[in-house]
Formats: C-alpha cells, structure tokens, sequence
C-alpha cells in the first residue's frame, strides 16, 4: 500500500509534506504505545501506528527502519520532534481517528500486519 | 579493535533518550556493518539506554567494533537490580506512571537486550550500580538469537501468525 493511499484511507493530515515519498511502498504495519513493544514485536521496515508523540517514538522508529509514523487521535509532536523527523526525512501523518479505528481500515484495506517471524533475528 | 567510543547517558534525561543508540546506529551503517546486525545492536542499545534514564543517576556506555563482534559496555551508579531473575522476566517492571507515558517500562527491557544478542552478561549491586555486557557476532546467522523466549510474552500467538498472513481476500 503506498503512503499516499494511507493518506486518504485514515483522512489523514500530513504534518510533514509527503512530496515523493507519498510513493513510498508499506509492506506492513506495527501499532503500540509501548516502544519496547516496538522493539521486541516489530518487523522490519513497517508503518509505525502510535499515539505516543514524544522523541522516543522517533528514535524507535528509526531502529526498525520505520517508513513513516502515524499518529492516532488526532496526536501532533511538539516542534522538535516534527524537526528531527525533518532532518531524517521520516513522513509523519496524523489521523482523527482511534487506535483501533486506524488499524482496523488498514488492515481491511490490505495491510499486513509487520510481526517478527518466530525464529528470526529481530 | 576497529573502533570505540564512549557515551555519557544521564539518569532521568527523557529528552535525549535513544540519541546515543541512534548514534551508534549511524556510525555501524559507516562501518558497514549487516543492516540486521545493526538492527539487532540498536534495539539492544536503545533499551540499555533507557533502563540508565529510567533507573539510574549515571553510565558510560562503551561501543567496541572488533573484527569478529561488537561489544557494548553499559556501566551505570545507581540503584542497581536486587533480583535479577526476576528483571529478567518478560512483563515483570517496577516502572512508574511517568516512564510508562514515555513509552517504556513494559518490563520488556532487559528481556529485549537478551534477546537481541549473541552474549549477554548482567551484574548488579544493589545500591552501587548495574553493569550491562553484550556482544553481538559479526558472523552471526540470522535467526540465531534467544527470539523464540520473548516471544513467550505474548499470550495470542495463534492469532498473530494469522495476522501476519494479512486480510482474507473477500
């Protein structure tokens, strides 16, 4: 699923301009408010679903080589997070809608979940 | 040895959390290190890095490129760990509301660094302080590590192999 399909399935706002990377491809998607769970639970490469705002969601991101973060409730980071996600060119989108809401629409719409497989390296 | 530096992480310092993992994150992509490697030593990194803000006053944490491993100290002054089996145990956390709220205390953490390497050594006084070591192999195979252990934690395994096979196609 490309970025910019996820953008107008969850209605959502891009808080960073997408520009070219609204072509980026999706392959899976991981939601968690826990960033260990990130860490422990997460594939490689996904659509991280979120609605915790701060740094830590950013640096999470960027080692399971995240293709973009969503924000759900309607959640916007602070100015200094929207400027490292900036410098790292990580898209960040914000969606009114639940955790659960979110999830459920990409998972209908095709998106796998981005899980570990058991016996593979993190 | 290929490369060390050494990185000051101060306790209770929520605003630079994960800046020394995503450093060391940037310097393995220099080196050249395998993509899964660097993987595998990040989320190790990140999480001993924020087990130091959340619970320590202090630590150095040392990176050591070797020719066959990284190695990683993680030195702290503080608390230290009374029981470390159970620390070591998937879900078990003394973390407050406040850690929590940034994303951690899952009491996945030490767990997660276990699981992520190849070798693991933790020592803890009470009191004095905790001293992390970790090594992962430059040779190591993917699928190698102690993944299938924290994977246990997860009380609907059934579903989530279904789930990664995504939506039935209606």
């Amino acid at each position: 699923m490309l970025l910019a399909e996820i953008v107008t399935l969850l209605g959502c706002t891009e808080l960073l301009a997408l520009d070219q990377t609204g072509s980026r491809e999706i392959a899976g998607c991981f939601a968690a408010d826990l960033m260990s769970e990130v860490l422990a639970f997460c594939g490689h490469g996904p659509l991280l679903v979120t609605g915790l705002t701060n740094v830590q969601s950013l640096h999470t991101a960027e080692v399971v080589d995240a293709q973009a973060i969503l924000y759900v409730n309607g959640k916007r980071p602070d100015a200094e997070v929207l400027a490292l996600a900036r410098a790292r060119g990580l898209p960040l989108l914000s969606t009114p809608l639940t955790m659960y809401e979110a999830c459920g629409r990409l998972h209908r719409g095709g998106l796998p979940a981005s899980t570990k497989q058991r016996g593979t390296a993190p | 040895m290929l490369y060390a530096e050494a990185f000051q992480i101060r306790g209770g310092d929520f605003e630079h959390g994960g800046e020394v993992a995503t450093r060391i994150k940037s310097i393995c992509k220099e080196l050249g290190i395998r993509p899964d490697l660097i993987r595998r030593l990040s989320i190790a990194n990140f999480e001993a890095e924020m087990n130091v803000i959340m619970y320590a006053d202090q630590a150095d944490l040392t990176f050591m490129v070797l020719p066959e491993a990284v190695r990683v100290v993680v030195a702290d002054r503080g608390q230290g760990i009374p029981n470390i089996e159970l620390a070591m145990t998937p879900g078990w956390s003394t973390a407050t509301r406040e850690m929590r709220s940034r994303g951690f205390g899952a009491g996945l953490g030490l767990p997660n660094i276990k699981s992520s390497v190849d070798e693991f050594q933790v020592e803890s006084t009470p009191g004095v302080g905790t001293t992390l070591t970790y090594v992962v192999r430059l040779d190591s195979s993917p699928g190698l590590t102690g993944h299938d252990r924290i994977r246990q934690y997860h009380p609907r395994e059934g579903e989530r192999q279904d789930a990664i096979a995504g939506p039935e196609k209606v």
